[in-house]
């Protein structure tokens, strides 16, 4: 699978419209300095070449050098690599925390007004475009009330609940509508009723009985979330000016930066490989069944 | 005697789905939002009190008012007329796209799963890498082979919609292939292509449908997103999101340029979710 998208990767980059030793030598260079360029950075050999020595270049930490700063990608994708991290899990922890609250608080009053309210919130939530989100978080929060800063970060964590809460915001909503099916999936099974029929109280019912059992499937929906939070990243960043990856990643679209690019979204495919194969060891760790099918 | 007789009328899996979804309230609140915003689309010209393209820089980021019911931007050019022209750019780049995806995804996965084997275990895997990668991220990796622009932008959501069609046809495929009708067929000896098009495509169609509808606002959403990043529609095109992105500057200074806009792609996207939600639970045969 990574194989796959490596050479995906790679030959998306080469398909870049535009002559990467053409920008780089200037307008006014001539053939002569383009091809030296060229053989330079070894572009003058076939393609699959080129991949078999990205590649074993790769496996030594070895990702280029940024056509842009001159500076090797490894270092300047490490530099953004906390930043953008610290964003994600702070928003799936808002996302987490807010959307299982307001998905077992609609199962539980199910049909009542507190459902309504939280599945409103919810299809809300999926529809609002985040760069808004995050636009009208700056103006209320930051401009008119001035409890927090506008954008930037330096390191304080003032700085992080902004950006962290907007890029939650798509996934908590998502959260609450896949907890509230969970829930009133668990409601119909046969040992609720039995705790029922035992007259076990019913709040204990619910939280005892009903609640863990629907955090089950829940927390595969963590897993496959998280791609989407790392995606979502990209927009927040632009919004709060955050120096991450998602907005490297923009920067690199814009000049062209190809080795930059190609190592992003190696970068990007190889978390999501890996989230989901720990989401399948996760799941097997919780839910005793799977071992057995 | 013949009192008793009572003509029932007969019931169509058609007005049954309409039954039901006239009961959603929402839903049909929803669906007439829609026609109502395709309606302004289409006639913009008409319902646009300005030329959203006239600047006028005496009247430069001037706040809501009679004349100017949404204010005007940075160029003085009426917000609320180029939200009306946006619609029109919105719902084109948002229906194209899914449509796109929606036909080659439905034909990729009929094939995928009529066919088996091979074939199956290529798109399928294909699909798989494409899945692997959230939306927004291969937008933007398409975005940047392709360059900037509105139609590049609607290849790419294409792209990333194809993806999900392919796996609900295919999985209905797979069931309906084994259905006794499609059997029938075989044996009256059907070709391949009738046993496809004609037995099993509208048997997968209800899926289709009420994720096509759903997708609608996420495209919208994407959309509105790679042209607030710079790599959608360029100025001065009024696009929804690029008209976000102009006002990113002025925030505090004219509240108004951040707020209409977005409304507008808000309440668009809700609108499709909420329809779509309506139809998903009218098309659902266990619901009454």
């Amino acid at each position: 699978m990574l194989v796959v998208v490596s050479i995906l990767a790679f030959a998306f980059v080469h398909l870049l419209p535009g002559d990467p030793a053409r920008m780089m030598a200037g307008d006014d260079a001539d053939q002569a300095t383009i091809e030296m360029l060229r053989k330079e950075l070894g572009m003058d050999r076939p393609l699959p070449v080129q991949y078999l020595t990205y590649m074993k270049n790769l496996a030594t930490g070895d990702l280029g050098t940024s056509l842009r700063t001159k500076l090797p990608v490894f270092d300047e994708i490490m530099l953004r690599y906390g930043p953008t991290m610290y964003l994600a899990i702070m928003g799936m922890a808002w996302s987490v925390i807010i959307g299982v609250l307001f998905g077992a608080a609609a199962a539980i009053y199910n049909g009542k007004w507190q459902d309504y309210t939280a599945m409103m919130l919810s299809v809300s939530g999926i529809s609002v475009p985040q760069f808004w989100l995050g636009l009208l978080a700056i103006q209320f929060f930051a401009v008119y009330l001035g409890w927090l800063p506008v954008a930037g970060y330096t390191g304080k964590f003032s700085e992080l609940i902004l950006p962290s809460f907007t890029l939650g915001a798509t996934v908590a909503a998502v959260m609450a509508r896949f907890t509230l099916s969970a829930f009133l999936d668990v409601l119909d099974e046969e040992y609720i009723s039995t705790a029922r029929a035992k007259g076990v109280v019913e709040s204990l019912v619910m939280w005892k009985h009903a609640f863990r059992n629907a955090l089950i499937p829940v927390v595969t929906m963590v897993g496959l979330q998280f791609g989407f939070l790392l995606g979502g990243s990209v927009v927040v960043e632009t919004v709060f000016a955050w120096p991450g990856l998602g907005r490297y990643m923009i920067e690199a679209v814009g000049v062209r930066d190809y080795p930059v690019l190609q190592a992003l979204l190696l970068l990007y495919s190889f978390h999501f490989v890996f989230i989901n194969l720990l989401v399948d060891m996760v799941y097997a760790l919780i839910n005793p069944e799977i071992r057995y099918e | 005697m013949s009192k008793d007789i009572v003509l029932t009328q007969k019931k169509t899996p058609f007005s049954i789905f309409r039954h039901k979804l006239k009961q959603r309230k929402t839903a049909m609140i929803a669906g007439v939002f829609i026609v109502l915003l395709v309606l302004v689309a289409i006639f913009a010209p008409l319902v646009a009190p300005h030329d959203p393209f006239q600047t006028d820089y005496s009247i430069s980021m001037m706040p809501p008012s009679f004349e100017y019911p949404a204010g005007t931007d940075l160029y003085g050019r009426d917000i609320l007329s180029r939200i009306i022209y946006g619609a029109r750019i919105s719902l084109a780049v948002g229906f194209t796209s899914v449509l796109v995806g929606a036909l080659a995804g439905v034909t990729l996965g009929i094939i995928s799963g009529f066919f088996g084997g091979f074939l199956d275990g290529i798109i399928m895997r294909t699909s798989d890498v494409l899945f692997a990668f959230p939306g927004i991220l291969l937008a933007i990796a398409i975005v940047a082979i392709l360059g900037p622009g509105l139609v590049n932008v609607v290849v790419a959501v294409s792209v990333f919609s194809m993806p999900t069609f392919a796996r609900i046809v295919r999985g209905s495929t797979l069931a309906l292939k084994e259905s006794l009708y499609v059997r029938a067929a075989t044996s009256l000896g059907a070709s391949k292509k009738r046993l496809m098009f004609v037995h099993i495509l509208p048997g997968t169609l209800s899926g289709v449908i009420i994720y096509f509808t759903m997708r609608i606002g996420t495209s919208i959403i994407t959309a509105a997103s790679l042209s607030f990043l710079g790599l959608g529609a360029q100025p001065p095109t009024p696009e929804w999101g690029a008209m976000l992105a102009e006002s990113r500057d002025y925030i505090g200074v004219a509240d108004h340029m951040t707020i209409f806009p977005g409304i507008a792609i808000f309440l668009t996207v809700l609108f499709f979710n909420l329809f779509g939600d309506g139809l998903r639970a009218a098309l659902d045969p266990k619901t009454k």
